[in-house]
């Protein structure tokens, strides 16, 4: 490593308020090394970041560019000395051409005009410098997110940025577009490149990173190597041991009834041709790559959107398509793929982002039930242990976790039997995603069904009791727990597409360590007793009989 | 446990609270308080029931305007309907020969129907309300100077009775207040109401939630035509006639009072008391500067400056308590 960090934060504190986000870390980055940031959400990674962005000055320590002592009172003060961030939100203007993007800000011009061969020329040489290929005429809205990234770390190489701060970057990235990126962070790595690299992805560390430095509740807790063990990583991060990152417990159940059959379903362009069974106490994982069509899928079946032939059955009754009263009043409970945009009104509060499923069933005369919303929301806000201040805070304001947990209890209190999850734990973190999956046990001891789409296959293996996985909008095979590998159902959802792409990922997939323990075992706490009433199956009584266990607190 | 209340802070964070939640009332109370200090004009019994009469057009319009706002649209045809509303109630009256009671009804349904085509427009046709509704003010007044030929038409003695007296108390007042209650009480008890809120806030999560967006936003674009049409039958009744430019430039004071009374361009917030106290403001400021003979050319500049500021200090204000 060598001797003088590029930059490094030293004993840096920060304090809004009366509240301390971050107290007396130290933390730098090096040229040609990748340092990761390691924390769950609310640990202060991303104060710590735009503490060294410019964004935010600390109130105690130091900021040590090249050995020397420096202050950051604006991004552009952080820039003129090398330091880019990207964010996860990207800063582009989704109009403007990729080279107008690029150039954002110091466009070339002559006799006041924008010098327009100019401005492709130095564009062009930007995105070589990542070896990105895109026309610089294209608005840079109609690259894909990954594309864009790439276009926004271009922009920041040309303005010399020596030190670059990666802000999730592989959050709304698919496998293989995590793979390019990684590729480029290589390359930026051989030219001597510093980069802070902050990821939930707990296996993208070892494959990408050098150093890891752990941060919990704004405190510095080690700086380890990259290669450290998931666990261990784990146990560092959230200040115990998680016993089992996915508890799945299936139900036993003597004879569990079919709760949701999905026949021959069709819609041109997204899927076609699906079947499929639930029963009662089970949890159904959908794997695939992205664009095979689950989110489509679950959104057809929660009647969202139209499809063109085919048949949802609940309970031996049809549901009419594209109808999600309908399928409300089913049974079916949709946790959608995006929480902020689909699934919660984030300025409302959690109060009535729990009750809008119920407002009108639970309504007499057209007025809403008031007091008995508040009496539901705050029974479920307790048993789903939705940490908060109050039930009328804006749901907004809670961390990813409690406000996916908003969205399931939306569910539960109108005692859904059937969820359709669409990446349950996208964006929460290792605590509050065990959290979720014990309630997704708890869901399937009361005689609910579950269907999962995730994108994580450790997730997919983890907590399903059998896997479909769909490859170009069909289903490409079927796999019980027990035989389900990564590398198995990768060949299933990759199989005939382009094969150099493939073999990446499935090379990736070998150097993982096998996930698949044995799942349908109970654990050692007793289980309930088999729910057989599966026709009025009632998900609340999950939040009075079996509440998860948790141990946090 | 998992619900942590900040007990020890809790009375003075209240009442900060308040304040902050409520700025458009301070503002309105301190103006009140100096215009008192400035005219002895202003705290006489006749001057405060001017201002109620005046306030009432503009608050009940800016009611309908609420519903629209907190659902995230925008109603610029609310002036040109009330204008149409009351002048259908009086052609019904005189060309047609209805009954009072009945011209007045048909007034109100021409403005539940403008209101509903806006909302069809928007929900079903595709259209931004904001053009949706512009499309209407331009039909709307249209249609009002095809019925009237471009001349006033005298109303019915029922809807005259609207700009009339209840006693010593007039009958504006009486309806400003009544529709206040009734507004307040759809937006904060029924499920139409709460779900504007929802429908403003996030429009996709609330159809995913199963909540009718479509339907809601065409109940609510009806509900501020109602609104409208009221407010014109108002307008109308104080003027024994309905007037074919009756409440032209009506809808930007509606919305001014909205918006000062806090409620969010973008959707999801908003309150009927907000929008009275935002009413009051505008009127108050008129009537103060009436009374101080500022002419009325300086009057808009004030009033414009009024609304920036107004605005000004809530985004501010939310800002600082998000960071």
């Amino acid at each position: 490593m060598n001797p003088q960090p590029l930059v490094t934060l030293q004993n840096v504190g920060k304090t809004f308020g009366q509240v301390t986000v971050i107290k007396d870390v130290t933390v730098s980055v090096y040229a040609g090394h990748v340092q990761v940031l390691l924390g769950e959400n609310g640990a202060g990674k991303s104060t710590l970041i735009k503490m060294m962005a410019g964004v935010y000055q600390p109130d105690s320590g130091d900021i040590v560019v090249d050995g020397a002592v420096v202050t950051l009172p604006t991004t552009r003060a952080a820039e003129d000395l090398g330091i880019a961030t990207i964010h996860q939100e990207l800063n582009l203007v989704p109009t403007m051409s990729v080279a107008e993007n690029v150039m954002l800000g110091r466009m070339p011009t002559r006799h006041g005009m924008v010098d327009r061969r100019a401005l492709r020329n130095r564009a062009r040489a930007a995105l070589a410098l990542i070896g990105l290929d895109v026309d610089v005429d294209t608005p840079v809205g109609e690259l894909g997110i990954a594309k864009q990234q790439l276009v926004e770390i271009a922009k920041a190489l040309s303005i010399n940025a020596r030190i670059l701060i990666l802000d999730e970057p592989t959050a709304a990235l698919t496998r293989h577009e995590t793979q390019a990126l990684f590729a480029v962070m290589a390359d930026l790595r051989r030219r001597g490149v510093a980069m802070l690299f902050i990821s939930h992805h707990l296996d993208e560390i070892a494959e990408v990173g050098d150093t890891v430095t752990v941060l919990r509740d704004g405190e510095f807790v080690a700086e380890v190597p990259a290669s450290t063990p998931e666990a261990e990583l784990v146990r560092l991060m959230v200040g115990r041991n998680i016993e089992d990152q996915f508890p799945r417990r299936a139900p036993v159940l003597a004879e569990p009834a079919e709760i949701l059959a999905v026949e021959n379903l069709s819609a041109s362009g997204s899927f076609s041709d699906v079947s499929f069974t639930v029963h009662a106490g089970e949890v159904l994982g959908i794997a695939g790559l992205v664009g095979a069509g689950r989110t489509e899928l679950i959104r057809a079946i929660a009647g969202v959107d139209h499809y063109d032939s085919g048949a949802v059955v609940v309970r031996g009754h049809r549901l009419p398509k594209g109808n999600i009263p309908a399928a409300i009043a089913a049974g079916i409970g949709h946790v959608p793929e995006d929480r902020k945009g689909q699934g919660l009104v984030l300025g409302a509060s959690v109060n009535d982002n729990l009750g809008y499923a119920t407002l009108a069933s639970t309504a007499r005369l057209g007025l809403a039930d008031f007091t008995g919303q508040r009496r539901r929301a705050q029974a479920v806000a307790e048993k789903l242990r939705i940490r908060m201040h109050t039930i009328d805070q804006p749901v907004g304001a809670l961390s990813g976790g409690n406000q996916q947990k908003a969205v399931f209890g939306r569910w539960i209190i109108a005692a859904s039997t059937v969820l359709l999850l669409d990446e349950p734990t996208r964006g929460v973190d290792v605590g509050a995603k065990v959290e979720i999956y014990e309630l997704m046990n708890a869901i399937t001891d009361a005689g609910g069904a579950i269907v999962m789409v995730s994108s994580e296959l450790p997730e997919v293996l983890g907590m399903s009791d059998r896997i479909l996985v769909m490859r170009d909008g069909r289903i490409a095979g079927e796999l019980s727990a027990a035989d389900a590998t990564q590398d198995a159902v990768m060949t299933l959802a990759a199989r005939e597409a382009g094969s150099t792409e493939i073999d990446a990922i499935v090379d990736d997939i070998e150097s993982d360590e096998p996930i698949n323990e044995p799942i349908n075992e109970p654990i050692n706490e007793p289980i309930n007793e088999p729910i057989t009433t599966t026709t009025d199956g009632d998900l609340a009584a999950v939040t009075r009989d079996n509440a998860p266990t948790h141990e946090k607190e | 446990m998992s619900t942590t209340t900040l007990a020890p802070a809790r009375r003075r964070v209240d009442y900060k609270k308040f304040l902050a939640n409520n700025g458009a009332l301070v503002g309105l109370v301190v103006l009140c308080l100096a215009l008192f200090i400035a005219t002895p004009d202003f705290l006489t019994g006749q001057n405060l029931l001017n201002i109620g009469i005046q306030v009432s057009t503009v608050a009940v319009l800016a009611f309908g305007m609420t519903f629209v706002i907190v659902a995230g649209g925008i109603d610029l045809s609310v002036g040109a309907v009330a204008a149409l509303a009351a002048m259908v109630s009086s052609w019904l009256f005189v060309a047609a020969g209805l009954p009072g009671w009945l011209t007045l009804i048909g007034g109100l349904v021409t403005g539940l129907l403008a209101g509903m085509v806006n909302g069809l427009a928007n929900a079903y046709g595709k259209l931004p309300s904001f053009i949706a509704t512009l499309a209407m003010l331009s039909v709307a007044r249209g249609l009002t100077l095809v019925i009237s030929d471009g001349r006033p038409i005298k109303t019915a003695a029922e809807v005259s009775f609207l700009g009339g007296n209840l006693g010593p108390v007039p009958m504006p007042i009486v309806v400003l207040l009544l529709s206040a209650v009734v507004a307040s009480f759809v937006l904060n008890r029924t499920v139409i109401g709460r779900s504007m809120y929802a429908v403003g806030g996030n429009a996709e999560a609330a159809r995913l939630s199963g909540l009718p967006v479509k339907r809601i936003l065409v109940t609510v674009f009806a509900l501020a035509g109602l609104f409208a049409a009221l407010a014109g039958l108002l307008l109308a009744g104080r003027l024994d006639s309905a007037q074919p430019q009756a409440a032209a430039g009506y809808e930007l004071d509606a919305i001014a009072a909205v918006v000062i009374g806090g409620a969010s361009l973008s959707g999801g917030l908003g309150k009927i008391s907000g929008t009275f106290v935002g009413a009051l403001v505008l009127v108050v400021i008129r009537n103060g500067l009436n009374l101080l003979n500022v002419t009325s050319f300086w009057q808009q500049v004030v009033i414009g400056l009024v609304i920036a500021l107004a605005v000004g200090v809530d985004v501010l204000r939310r800002k600082t308590r998000n960071s």
